[in-house]
């Protein structure tokens, strides 16, 4: 901290190589998942001409069809091509629905943040409760049992507990909706009470995984020597782990929290069909099974762009907390 | 420890000694890895109806003395799906999860012992591969290629491949910088002897846990998927589809719906328990 100004200017500039190195990173695996999307789509033997014709059609309405769609060209620059307009804004064309990739994810992308967001909000503090409570009691009986269910929990599948939410708050105690229609007209609350069992649900999925990595986390620094200098002058057990452990475990910490989140983004293709959501995933679910592809693809890089986009965040936090990063 | 190895590979051949040694939580889930295993093999014979007939004349019947378990939106027994759909969940993630752990091993001894650039190659296409989210990485190869059984397998396993890679890349590289590796080296041993002789052997127990995560992993996304409609097609059915195919008991909170759920559960929950009881070395818990 008590760095000369010169030595923490280079260390900045240090800093932001770092960070520019990691984003360029970023970007390239982005393309990469980009190209491997874009590969595996086009597998299909026959072409998206053929089949929207059906097997009936003149060879020559299917070379027509072929050429305004497109399909003439080499694969390369129709990657080329479709890359420039995932990055223009403009993904594509539904031939299924009949409209623009991007208009149809436009009804739905809101939806899906809003979900993702409240989730968040409930899910974060929840588990960051649970993990530091467990890491303080290490090996007492309460750690060992709240240890045994997150264990348990990070291996049910999402659809148990979503319809046991379902059974328990819809079915037996008829507090909630068994189905997520979002109101276009209603106070905040509305939505709350519209969306809380998809929430609900999502909350327990990541809260277990994100709760044991916290406690791992944590106690990785408890063995260390300055949380022994600490104890041996006398914090309290509070303190200790507040003030002086937790400052150095935000990394880890921060890479926990994005990895489960990511965990929302999959999480989310089923609770979002079981309660009817109309989100991204659900509508990407509805994209395989009308093989709707150019509204496929654009799903599938909205949700790989958003891992990438987690992973980077939780590796500049990483970068930013480490002192001996900051003050080289 | 070689004793840990053989008894997961088969399932079986329980020594007294290490049983012992294990927390109750890691007891119980060994119970139920059996439990799940044998009925994988067994249960098509031990159902007590045909899978396939409408046997009761009520559907969503509940728990009852001729049909333990109820009866399904068609009247089927739901004791005997079950028991039949046991054997493609869990044999089709423990096919995948094999085919998984042994490719993505073999392509990390390769990475250690191979030139530079190969490993590096290797390493960058596996880590765009880890990049697409698992579920969504699914969805994208079952809408381009389908969903009959053996895709399924070699969806789950090409999905699961980078996981186990990574792993195992980490553990071989350090291996192939010990000392009696490069002895080996020295005495003029040829890689692939290197790699199955020297490096192989000290990564079979962390890769087992690894392998254990991975079973759990594919188990919930194949039924995932069965769940979606996406995964196995009927007539087959896998535990997933039963769920898929009851959902409108819900309201009535039919065990048809329940127990194929709970059946997953228990399943993936038992797998989880053993493995974080097991003695653990160098193991790593990330998947």
């Amino acid at each position: 901290m008590a760095a000369s100004p010169t030595s923490s200017e280079s260390g900045n500039a240090f800093l932001l190589l770092l960070l520019a190195k990691r984003v360029a990173s970023g970007l390239l695996t982005l393309f990469l998942v980009s190209l491997v999307v874009f590969i595996i789509s086009g597998l299909l033997p026959g072409d998206a001409a053929q089949e929207m014709l059906g097997q009936s059609a003149t060879p020559e309405a299917v070379a027509a069809l072929r050429q305004q769609m497109g399909l003439d060209q080499p694969a390369a620059l129709r990657f080329l091509r479709w890359l420039a307009g995932l990055l223009g804004g403009d993904p594509g064309f539904s031939m299924v629905a009949n409209m623009p990739v991007a208009d149809i994810i436009a009804s739905r992308l809101p939806n899906s943040l809003i979900l993702a967001a409240l989730s968040t909000l409930v899910a974060v503090p929840l588990a960051l409760t649970i993990g530091i409570t467990s890491a303080m009691r290490q090996g007492g009986r309460l750690d060992r049992a709240l240890n045994t269910t997150t264990l348990a929990m990070v291996a049910l599948p999402e659809f148990l507990i979503a319809t046991i939410a379902v059974l328990f708050f819809a079915v037996e105690l008829r507090w909630l909706p068994s189905i997520a229609l979002v109101p276009a007209q209603g106070s905040f609350l509305d939505l709350l009470r519209a969306l809380a069992m998809p929430i609900l649900s999502l909350s327990i999925i990541v809260v277990a995984q994100m709760a044991r990595m916290t406690r791992a986390a944590i106690i990785a620094q408890l063995g260390l020597p300055y949380v022994e200098m600490a104890r041996l002058k006398g914090v309290s057990p509070a303190r200790l782990v507040l003030v002086h452990v937790l400052p150095n475990a935000i990394a880890p910490i921060v890479n926990a929290m994005a990895l489960s989140l990511s965990y929302l983004l999959g999480g989310a293709v089923i609770v979002e069909t079981i309660f009817n959501y109309p989100g991204l995933a659900s509508l990407m679910v509805n994209a395989v099974t009308s093989r709707d592809m150019p509204l496929l693809q654009a799903c599938a890089m909205i949700f790989c762009c958003a891992y990438l986009s987690l992973v980077l965040i939780a590796d500049t936090v990483a970068i930013l907390a480490n002192p001996r990063l900051r003050n080289r | 420890m070689s004793v840990t190895v053989d008894e997961i590979k088969a399932g079986k051949a329980v020594s007294p000694g290490w049983v012992a040694q294990l927390p109750l939580s890691g007891k119980l889930g060994l119970g139920l890895v059996i439990f799940w295993i044998a009925t994988a093999i067994a249960g098509p014979w031990l159902a007590p109806y045909d899978p396939g007939a409408f046997t009761h004349q009520d559907v969503f019947a509940s728990f009852g003395a001729a049909h333990w378990l109820g009866s399904d939106y068609l009247g089927r027994d739901v004791l005997s799906r079950v028991l039949s759909g046991a054997r493609y969940s869990v044999g089709l993630a423990a096919a995948a999860a094999i085919a998984a752990s042994c490719t993505g091993t073999g392509l990390a001894l390769i990475a250690a012992l191979a030139p530079r650039w190969l490993d590096e190659l290797l390493s960058r296409f596996i880590d765009t591969l880890i990049s697409i989210p698992s579920k969504i990485f699914a969805l994208v190869l079952v809408a381009a290629v389908g969903s009959s059984l053996l895709l399924l397998f070699l969806i789950a396993a090409f999905i699961y491949i980078p996981g186990a890679y990574r792993i195992a890349r980490s553990q071989a590289v350090n291996l192939a910088q010990m000392d009696y590796v490069q002895v080996a080296r020295t005495r003029g041993e040829k890689a692939a002897y290197i790699a199955i002789r020297e490096i192989l052997p000290n990564m079979l127990h962390p890769m087992l846990a690894d392998f254990g995560l991975r079973f759990v992993f594919i188990v919930l996304m194949l039924s995932g998927l069965s769940f979606l409609g996406l995964g196995v097609q009927p007539p087959d059915a896998d535990l997933g589809s039963l769920v898929r195919e009851n959902i409108s008991g819900l309201g009535e909170a039919a065990p048809a719906i329940l127990v194929p759920a709970l059946a997953i559960a228990t399943l993936t929950v038992g797998v989880n328990l053993l493995i974080d009881a097991l003695p653990r070395r160098h193991g790593s818990k990330e998947g």
